[in-house]
């Protein structure tokens, strides 16, 4: 691959981005870009930034080798990337910190995010408790209901959580009724994304705060290992925790990367979260990129048992890393990742997310395939506490 | 000339403003779209906006919403719709018909194949709403080459290099968004939207329409001391929403009844 310095200045990877909005905030995504632009190469912005993450957030996330079950697995060695670890549990609070960084230089009194799992919702709720703002999160209702601990804890934090119950009620009627807030008020509100998808900048922007993950890991794997893994493998709902610890490590050709989608009751189900795997290019919410819909161009319903990855896009960096062949995008599914989730609680003491169990499950796929002497790089994107009442519900007992 | 520009020419020698209602196609039901497009036209509508429902129809307020999810369930997309307007215009050959919708349905058809069906169905205008003009290049050659015309919102926060941009692109006549907010929203200036259309009359020289947030007879009818268009949606949706589908045509014809008797008093 060749030097690559993607998104071009319109905001497009190959066919995929761009800026597919209604009039009213074509203005305010300008804004956003120069001040991006401005405050993303300024030294105290960065300086600002990286010392934010370094003691408020508790970076860098250690890579921990989990030895236990790569043995009961038997081949690769399995690394994991501890983004669990980090400040409200999640990688999401990387982009939250300088979302809201940028929110404050520009003078913007009133943040907004979308939630699905609920995590992109707390890491926000909690930049804007510390910086002062006031804070609304947009959350379907039925991701309200089985991410009820996240709930209680935005609203702990000070934020207002608003249920969303138009269309299928769950990630992407949340971005919508976004949408539709920063429409109305948008000479005052700041719009935190929470993923690398959206229109231009906000796919560039959130990778860019979302990379600390793979430069990280780029000094932390051969400080521990002597070399780069073999593969690094993070699951992909909207795409920012893949695209995080995938960015830096775009020019080093022989490490695999691989993008783990939801596919939920399987992919010949229809029921599942895998647009990379069964959709086709289309637009949503701001950009061009690989949807699940229907012949009519509708958006169809997903399914996943986690709801950070129920969602019918992804970024578009993800759809140009697919076309290009640069990066591989597999899916698993409930089950599997439901099995994985219980095997890293038993086998490591780490109760993982359940987005992030989707990593962990194609890691298990493939380890037992591999020598012993190989290496998996497993981003675990967050912790599962969160999660305890659908596994827990899964298994037939109430809480 | 197009069917909307001889529609402005008209009216302007008649010294009348358009009024434009707006519903989704589909709803209440299919069968009743085309009789509907009749009973506007009978009641003074000017140009119909007809509505293609989406999924996620991102700068619609909750009336819109509903409405575009009751046309979703009775399984209305844009093929439909298309051969709806080929209906309408069996007994109208002359009121323009303005789709108005989101991209991912036209993406999803391809742009030629939807250009050519919609001129050969008689539909005059597209407005799609998260196609601003600097994302929908090869679409717009495909809308010109078939003698479609592109309508373009603007909005209270579009700057000078924005409205250019429109200017350039737009045909038929711009629509202007009268507030920072979604369809249906209630918190109307008549004195600022009055300013900024002066402002835009001196880049743009196609009519003006104006809409978002125009609910009764009295507010058209100020909108159109300086307005070239009213536009009317969440309004006439909403009286839709409440009727039955035995009365709903009826109600809808007197509603724009009641809305063109006060633009023209
Ligand atoms: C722990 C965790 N991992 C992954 C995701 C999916 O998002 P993304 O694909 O943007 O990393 C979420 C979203 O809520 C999450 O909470």
């Amino acid at each position: 691959m060749q030097v690559y310095d993607l998104p071009d200045a319109r905001g497009y990877f190959g066919p995929y981005g761009g800026v597919f909005v209604a009039e009213t905030l074509m203005q305010a995504l300008e804004e956003l870009k120069l001040a991006y632009e401005h405050f993303r190469f300024d030294p105290e912005f960065q300086a600002e930034y990286t010392n934010d993450l370094k003691h408020y957030v508790g970076r860098a996330s250690p890579v921990y080798f989990a030895k236990r079950w790569s043995e009961q697995l038997g081949g690769a060695r399995i690394y994991l990337k501890r983004e669990d670890l980090n400040h409200t549990g999640a990688h999401k609070i990387n982009n939250t910190i300088g979302q809201a960084l940028l929110a404050k230089r520009m003078g913007k009194k009133r943040v907004i995010a979308e939630t699905g799992a609920g995590q992109h919702g707390v890491a926000s709720a909690t930049v804007a408790a510390r910086m002062g703002m006031e804070c609304v999160v947009y959350m379907g209702s039925e991701d309200v209901k089985r991410q009820s601990p996240n709930v209680f804890r935005m609203k702990m934090l000070g934020a207002t959580v608003v249920p969303v119950e138009s269309g299928s009620k769950t990630l992407k009627d949340a971005l919508n009724e976004a949408m539709r807030d920063w429409v109305t008020n948008v000479d005052s509100t700041f719009y935190i994304i929470g993923t690398v998808a959206g229109p231009h900048p906000y796919p560039m922007m959130v990778r860019d705060f979302q990379s600390v993950i793979g430069h990280e890991a780029m000094a932390q794997m051969p400080a521990l290992t002597g070399r780069q893994p073999d593969a690094i493998i993070a699951c992909v709902g909207g795409g920012s925790n893949a695209m995080g610890i995938f960015y830096p490590y775009l020019g080093l050709e022989e490490v695999r990367l691989i993008g783990v989608e939801a596919a939920g009751l399987g992919l010949a189900s229809g029921k599942h979260a895998a647009p990379l795997n069964a959709g086709t290019p289309g637009v949503l919410h701001g950009n061009r990129t690989y949807l699940m819909q229907d012949e009519n161009g509708q958006i169809i319903e997903t399914h996943s048992i986690s709801a950070g990855l129920d969602y019918p896009g992804v970024g578009p960096e993800h759809a140009w890393l697919k076309d290009s062949g640069r990066a591989e995008y597999v899916a698993v599914t409930d089950q599997e990742a439901l099995e994985a989730f219980h095997d890293l609680c038993r086998f490591e003491g780490i109760i993982p997310a359940l987005e992030s169990s989707h990593a962990l499950a194609y890691a298990a796929k493939i380890a037992p395939s591999m020598q012993r002497d190989q290496i998996l790089l497993v981003n675990l994107s967050g912790r599962g506490d969160k999660d305890i009442n659908t596994v827990a519900s899964l298994s037939g007992i109430s809480l | 000339m197009s069917r909307i520009a001889t529609c402005f020419a008209q009216l302007k020698q008649q010294n009348k403003k358009a009024l434009i209602p707006f519903f989704t196609a589909g709803d209440p039901a299919p069968a009743l779209t085309v009789p509907m497009m009749h009973a506007m036209v009978a009641a003074g509508a000017d140009i119909i906006e007809l509505g293609v429902p989406f999924s996620d129809p991102m700068a619609d307020g909750p009336t819109i919403q509903r409405s575009s999810e009751r046309a979703l369930a009775n399984h209305v997309g844009l093929k439909d719709i298309l051969a709806m307007v080929k209906q309408f215009r069996q007994d109208n050959s002359a009121t323009p018909v303005v789709l108005m919708g989101y991209a991912n349905p036209i993406e999803a058809m391809g742009y030629e194949k939807f250009a050519t069906q919609a001129q050969a169905a008689g539909v005059d205008g597209v407005l799609t709403v998260d196609y601003p003009p600097e994302e929908c290049t090869a679409f717009l050659e495909c809308l010109t080459k078939h003698d479609l015309d592109p309508i373009f919102l603007l909005a209270p926060t579009s700057v000078n290099a924005r409205v250019a941009a429109v200017a350039r692109a737009a045909r038929g006549f711009v629509y202007y968004v009268s507030l920072k907010g979604v369809t249906g929203s209630a918190n109307l200036d008549l004195t600022a939207v009055q300013a900024r259309l002066a402002e835009l009359r001196q880049q743009i020289s196609l009519p003006l329409g104006v809409g978002f947030g125009i609910r009764d007879g009295a507010m058209a009818k100020a909108m159109s001391q300086f307005a070239d268009a009213v536009v009317i949606g969440s309004r006439i949706v909403q009286e839709i929403e409440n009727a039955s589908p035995e009365t709903v045509v009826a109600r809808v014809e007197s509603l724009v009844k009641s809305i063109r008797t006060a633009m023209d008093s």
